[in-house]
């Protein structure tokens, strides 16, 4: 055994899945010095790793997840540790065979073999199942068992053989040291290491461990029952690990799982069972590991009766071994990975489950090697996706009781929290109650997604606002939304933008360090903006916000709500450390309204003052010559001092207007009352966010705009390169050398008519884009062509799809296919975005 | 006042556990400033009395009866109750074995007293007038309990291997006791025994070769298997390797196995997980074989070699045969 | 055949077991509870034994109101009936877990007849007393042995088999008799999944607890000292072949 060493480049704490996996990673890129440590013994250190139930069911609606488990079990396999046995989801509700065809469309989309089977077909695949009780199943035959703790065993060995990692078992952090912001040194039982970065892999303890940096992990361990049963015959006589498919009881949230002669049964039906990470009790104290805690019998009960109906057979084998077993659980059921926020080069790999912990080790590697990550784009698993009030206790409590038990669920693509909502209120949250707005949560923020004071507007669009038949299709869903479009479109809407962020960015340095941050010149008049991706030092979409110029040395930054802790993070990194700039967050001082249509200006005419030379109030002219589109003008509003900020974001004429949040409901008021004789009428995040947008093509971060494209292929790269040096230009140049290989278009449904005879419209939720033959379309650079975005176009009478295509199929009439729902529609190209937009301000 | 020893013993042999109680009275006795007196339980057992006195008990109760041939819990029970009525010790020590915990039960049972079994110490200011505050074992010795016998009488075994026994010769005299005994005490004598039976399980295997996940499959135990025959041990597992179906269960050591005390238990290929330990930490040496020097068996091992065990175990196998030909 | 077996509900601990800060109780707020190991194998033994000569089980226990969890535990692997003597301390000691029990039997025996036998573990796992049986037989004026590795009835008697260090002892009990069980008698069954929901259909009844308090006093539990383990390594590969042998050969293993 080597000496325990003073200084490492790096240390990762955690010998499970994820901690084993990241420093053999780490190791292949190429780095070195470095040190594991984890408290327990190897090769079970005693956490969620070594009482896994190691099962991968590829198909996930979620892009990043679904790219992290296939790259996950494709490593898997290279490592020999991969036992193919097929899987089978069975339904026991019609619902639920409805929700099999959207698995069939996302497991296209990913390039998953499947197949629905007839309740006769699950039983010729699993002899011992009760088919009677059984409506269908959908069948993965990739679907694998693996043996996590062998794999991450020769990962780390791996990385031991090839000199660069030092590895110490039964090792306790007692400490992390961090300086000047910066992590510094990690303090142990047996030693303190001086490192540059450190990784926290430690799964349930994770939160425990961040915390001694001051950093915070939001994840709680929480309980997921399972009991081993058997021997059974008919198992023991396969004489294997697995042989049989395991079945998901997805209606009883339930899952049966052989090893060897015995069944594993896995529940997520129970009450979720929550525990403190400093409450786990040591490996010395635990009858069986840390993580596997004694059963609460009551609670599995009801699962032993459904299991007992499904596979009577399960009824006399004898429970030899049943347990609350800890896994990792957060608010949005998504990982949690990145660079801490609190401290630099204190990193986080946890909220992990088997099925993707390769895969998300590969991730964390390149993004600590190259800045960022190559695999896949990682917003939904950034830790810097965090809101301060999404990392409480109160919070993680509450959304993980509350997503827990649709572990199995049927998610639908807009579903909406019910909990932890009313956390973050705009200002004119009493009128927008008052106009009966229904709300939809944007990172706790409630914003009207429409509102029932609209409704008599669907009568005057009738013909452009039909009901949708299909109950799926029109759940969080309101024909208003489009009433309202219309209405905008016909005179003047308002729209509540207060879940923006604004970062003030103010110095002698901030003109510098914003063109080093963003693609585009920032150096424009005072009084002027500018629109701008933000990239990856690989050259991909990192962010895209817009920024007003409000004084020489002071910058606004304005970027969405879904964003916003991503940005303030990417920003807060880059920042120069000599004092030069100053950020401040203006989120919580600003409110915004959005004031659009043809008589915007009509409206704001006569709400706007400013005072002239004279000092006198004068009504402010806001025509189009004296306030032209993209510039920033500072106005009082009926007394309020506010700013408005001429852009399109709905393809309309109008503005942004902000002010303090205390003035903002006087505002709203006034221009209200200034709209009245026009029609204004308040218009929800359906025309913002959707149908406004989608007309016009506009993009969006986390939809369209992901790390994986670069701005050419999303038609947002412009005529001509500042010749300032920023982030990710190296490879931008590149980009706009090459020919894309990917080129962002618009799609129009020609028929909607599913073979039911109902009308379908699409959610928008990565259906794949299909040739005529139905074959997927992949890209040079492997990524397939999927719906990003889907929504009515009511202005034009259509239902219009966003999709990346390859340039062969980027050809305006040519007719493709889409899958929604296990089926195809037919769909032909409208236009290539890029020919029509090559700039935007897009902000949800 | 008296310190009463019992001398266990079977069919007229002291087991050792009898020196360390007749040791440990001795000295309490000394401390209490009382007699140390001792009792032997059927006539079978009067030779006892020179060894006995050896170790200094002034009086030597023999306790006769023409039943007492053999070790029957509730006859040597009774008998223990009617001398402590007749000579109202202060305490009375048993030895901490299955037959001396049984028969000082059977005693306090009858004399209605408290009994302390598996005493590891006993108060050192203790004079015989207050209750006696004792260490007991719990949990099998994972766990110590201070106690005290609130008591006129103080009735305890003693824990095995605790005390050594140390010769500190007495004149004694032997009083012999006639014991009666009724019907109901008489049944619960042994009424056969019978030779152990030959062959090892692994329970009481004084070698067991075990393996874990480590060995890989059913047909690489056979080196395992080699190496337990040349040692006349026996083969065990992990839970591991019967979830994988390469054993059966019969051969789990573990808590959710079989819990073993041998004389060696060699590991291979095991990680040790807990549920493993609970159930092979009895044993009295552990060489564990593993290629990982950091898993939880090595450092916890007596013993251990780091390397494969694929390669290790019939390397072993080739030693043994060399020096032990067969 | 009625035989009736005290069980005890104990925790299942790990490795080290914790002790709650006044030193009086193991910590167990992590840990699961289970039969005490002699008595699982005694509730296996008494259902063994109805199998063969046909007659009911009977599970009592003394403890906590929780303890009807290790009561349905044992029904669920082929009791039949549940007595639960609910007790509102952790425990009772050993005189008065005695007293308690025998009135209970006594009771339940003027309504049911008497049992067989009466099956104990031979010791309690946690608080290792040796004699709740004994004092239990003895107050019901019936039989006892303990340490019981084998178990069988023929004709009114109970023939046990016990392990000593000479041999196999043979011990030949009339019913109705009492006898400690031994862990090793045979391999308990795990409940079965059908057997644990029939168990919560199964109505346990309850018993009031007597019995005065007795001498043995607990003050204070404490962990023995920890030993250091001190690894010694023999070598590294098929080249430690030897040194294994000199251990094996210094532990007497070849003699």
């Amino acid at each position: 055994m080597s000496e325990f060493p003073t200084k490492a480049k790096c240390v990762v704490i955690g010998a499970g899945i994820v901690g084993n996996c990241l420093v053999g990673h780490l190791a292949k890129l190429g780095w070195t010095d470095m040190v594991q440590i984890d408290k327990g013994p190897l090769p079970n250190p005693g956490g969620s790793t070594g009482h896994a139930s190691n099962f991968i069911f590829p198909t996930d609606h979620n892009k990043e997840m679904a790219l992290l488990t296939l790259a996950s079990q494709k490593q898997y396999i290279e490592m020999g540790m991969n036992n193919t046995c097929g899987g089978i989801e069975v339904a026991r509700n019609p619902e639920r065979l409805e929700e099999f065809n959207r698995r069939m469309t996302s497991a296209k989309s990913w390039g998953i073999d499947a197949k629905l089977l007839s309740p006769a077909e699950v039983k010729e695949l699993v002899p011992f199942i009760n088919e009677k009780i059984v409506l269908g199943g959908f069948y993965t035959p990739s679907v694998s068992c693996v043996d996590s703790l062998q794999t991450g065993t020769l990962m780390r060995e791996g990385a031991v053989k090839s000199g660069n990692l030092n590895v110490f078992a039964n090792t306790e952090v007692l400490d992390l040291e961090v300086e000047n912001g910066t992590i510094k040194a990690v303090v142990t039982n047996k030693g303190r290491i001086e490192t540059e970065y450190v990784v926290v892999a430690c799964g349930v303890w994770s939160p425990r461990i961040a915390k001694m940096a001051g950093a915070n992990i939001p994840l709680t361990p929480a309980v997921h029952q399972m009991a081993d049963v058997g021997p059974i015959d008919i198992l023991q006589k396969t004489n294997a690990e697995v042989a049989y498919p395991i079945v998901r009881d997805m209606d009883t949230f339930c899952y049966e799982r052989q090893t060897a002669g015995s069944m594993e049964v896995g529940s997520y039906a129970h009450r979720a069972i929550f525990m403190h990470p400093n409450d786990i009790p040591s490996n010395e104290a635990s009858a069986l590991s840390p993580t596997e805690l004694p059963l609460t019998q009551d609670d599995f009960d009801p699962q032993m009766e459904q299991a007992i109906e499904l596979m009577e057979m399960l009824g006399d084998a004898e429970i030899k071994y049943a347990i609350n077993g800890l896994l990792s659980l957060t608010p949005d059921a998504m990982p949690v990975l990145g660079e801490t926020v609190e401290v630099k080069n204190l990193w986080s790999a946890a909220a992990v489950w088997i099925k993707e912990g390769p895969g998300i080790a590969q991730l964390v590697a390149e993004w600590m090697t190259y800045g960022y990550p190559h695999l896949c784009d990682p917003h939904s698993s950034d830790i810097s996706r965090f809101y301060a009030h999404e990392k409480t206790e109160h919070h993680i409590y509450a959304r993980c009781d509350e997503h827990f038990n649709k572990t199995y669920g049927i998610v639908h693509p807009r579903e909406q929290w019910a909990t932890q909502r009313n956390m973050r209120r705009s200002p004119f949250y009493a009128r927008e109650e008052a106009a009966g707005a229904t709300f939809f949560d944007a990172r706790g923020w409630e914003r009207p997604q429409w509102f029932a004071s609209n409704e008599k507007l669907v009568k005057k669009f009738a013909t452009a606002c039909e009901p949708r038949a299909h109950e799926w299709d029109a759940r969080w869903w309101s024909p208003i939304s489009n009433a309202e479009h219309l209405q905008m479109r016909e005179s003047v809407g308002m729209v509540d933008l207060t879940a923006f962020n604004e970062f003030d960015f103010t110095g002698p340095g901030a003109m510098k360090f914003l063109q080093y941050m963003c693609v585009n010149n920032v150096d424009v008049e005072v009084g002027r903006s500018v629109y701008t991706p933000l990239l990856t030092p690989g050259g991909g979409f990192r962010g895209d916000l817009t920024i007003m110029r409000l004084a020489t040395d002071h910058f606004r930054v304005i970027t969405g709500a879904f964003d916003g802790g991503r940005d303030n993070y990417w920003f807060k990194r880059h920042m120069p450390q000599d004092g030069s700039v100053v950020f401040t967050d203006m989120s919580s001082a600003l409110c915004t309204i959005g004031v659009w249509g043809p008589n915007a200006e009509k409206t704001m005419a006569k709400a706007t003052q400013n005072i002239n030379a004279d000092g006198k109030l004068v009504p402010f002219d806001v025509s189009q010559k004296n306030f032209p589109y993209g510039s920033v003008r500072e106005v009082l509003i009926d007394g309020v001092p506010a700013t408005m900020f001429r852009i399109s974001y709905v393809g309309e004429n109008g503005w942004e207007v902000y002010t303090k949040m205390e003035h903002g409901l006087r505002m709203w008021d006034s221009i209200a009352k200034a709209g009245e004789e026009f029609g204004i009428i308040p218009v929800g995040m359906g025309v913002y966010a959707v149908t406004g947008r989608i007309e016009k093509g506009y993009r969006l971060m986390g939809a369209e705009l992901e790390s994986e494209y670069n701005p050419v292929e999303a038609g947002l790269a412009r005529a001509k390169v500042k010749s300032a040096e920023f982030i990710g230009k190296a490879e931008y140049l590149k980009a706009r050398e090459e020919k894309p290989c990917a080129v962002m278009c618009t799609l129009e449904m020609i028929d909607n008519t599913s073979k039911s005879g109902i009308k379908r419209f699409p959610t928008g939720g990565n259906e794949p884009i299909l040739t005529k033959t139905g074959e997927r379309i992949v890209d040079a650079k492997g990524r397939v062509s999927r719906v990003t975005t889907a929504g009515a176009a009511p202005s034009l009478g259509k239902y219009l799809l966003l999709a990346y295509l390859t340039p062969e199929h980027a050809v305006e009439g040519n007719e493709l296919r889409v899958m929604y729902m296990n089926e195809l529609f037919r769909f032909v190209l409208q236009e290539l975005v890029v020919n029509h937009c090559s700039t935007q301000p897009i902000r949800v | 006042m008296t310190v009463l020893a019992v001398v266990e013993h079977d069919r007229g042999t002291i087991t050792p556990a009898s020196f360390g109680v007749l040791t440990a009275a001795r000295d309490l006795a000394k401390q209490m400033g009382a007699k140390f007196e001792a009792l032997t339980i059927g006539a079978n057992a009067d030779g006892l009395s020179e060894v006995v006195s050896k170790y200094g008990a002034t009086t030597i109760h023999q306790a006769h009866n023409s039943a007492l041939t053999d070790f029957g819990p509730e006859a040597w029970g009774e008998s223990i109750a009617q001398l402590v009525r007749k000579i109202s010790p202060s305490v009375v020590i048993g030895s901490g074995t299955e037959r001396g915990h049984e028969i000082i039960a059977q005693a306090a049972a009858r004399l209605d007293l408290p009994a302390a079994m598996n005493c590891f110490e006993f108060d050192k200011e203790f004079n015989g007038t207050q209750p006696l505050k004792v260490v007991r074992a719990r949990w099998g010795g994972s766990l110590m309990e201070e106690s005290q016998i609130d008591a006129p009488i103080k009735l305890v075994t003693l824990a095995n291997h605790i005390v050594e026994g140390v010769e500190e010769p007495a004149s004694s005299t032997v009083a012999v006791l006639e014991v009666e005994l009724d019907d109901s005490v008489k049944q619960t004598f042994v009424q056969d025994r019978v030779e152990r039976v030959a062959g090892v399980t692994l329970a009481t295997s004084p070698v067991v070769v075990s393996g874990g996940r480590g060995v890989g499959s059913a047909e690489a135990f056979a080196p395992l298997e080699e190496l337990a025959g040349l040692l006349n041990g026996v083969v065990g597992c992990s839970r591991a390797v019967t979830n994988n179906g390469w054993r059966n269960h019969t051969d789990q050591v573990g808590q959710t196995g079989t819990r073993i005390a041998p004389d060696i238990y060699i590991a291979c290929g095991i990680s040790g997980a807990i549920q493993h330990w609970v159930g092979a930490m009895a044993s009295k040496n552990i060489l564990a074989i593993n290629i990982d020097a950091q898993a939880n068996i090595v450092t916890k091992a007596g013993y251990a070699v780091i390397g494969d065990l694929h390669v290790v175990v019939p390397a072993i196998s080739a030693e043994i045969r060399k020096r032990h030909a067969k | 055949m009625n035989i009736l077996v005290c069980v005890k509900r104990v925790p299942a601990p790990g490795a080290r077991i914790n002790i709650t800060s006044d030193g009086q109780q193991v910590d167990t707020a992590f840990l699961g509870f289970t039969v005490s190991p002699h008595e699982e194998c005694a509730v296996e033994q008494a259902v063994q034994l109805v199998e063969k000569h046909g007659g009911e089980v009977t599970v009592l226990t003394l403890g906590p109101p929780e303890a009807q969890e290790q009561l349905r535990t044992a029904v669920s692997t082929g009791a039949a009936k549940a007595v639960l003597v609910p007790i509102d301390i952790s425990d009772y000691d050993a005189q008065r877990t005695a007293q308690a029990i025998a009135t209970v039997i006594e009771e339940l025996e003027v309504a049911n007849g008497k049992y067989d036998l009466i099956l104990f573990g031979n010791e309690s796992a946690d608080s290792c007393g040796y004699q709740v049986g004994i004092r239990t037989a003895l107050k019901l004026g019936r039989p006892i042995v303990n340490g019981a590795k084998g178990l069988e009835t023929e004709n009114g008697v109970a023939t046990v088999r016990r392990e000593s260090d000479a041999g196999v002892e043979i011990y030949i009990l009339k019913m109705p008799a009492c006898i400690g069980v031994k862990e090793g008698i045979n391999l308990p069954r795990y409940p079965t999944m059908k057997g644990r929901l029939a168990s919560k259909k199964v109505e346990i009844s309850q018993s009031t607890a007597t019995g005065e308090v007795g001498g043995l006093k607990l003050i204070t539990l404490r962990r023995p000292p920890e030993r250091a383990s001190n690894t010694k390594i023999l070598g590294n590969g098929p080249e430690a072949a030897p040194a294994v042998v000199d251990l094996l050969e210094e532990l007497g293993v070849f003699k």
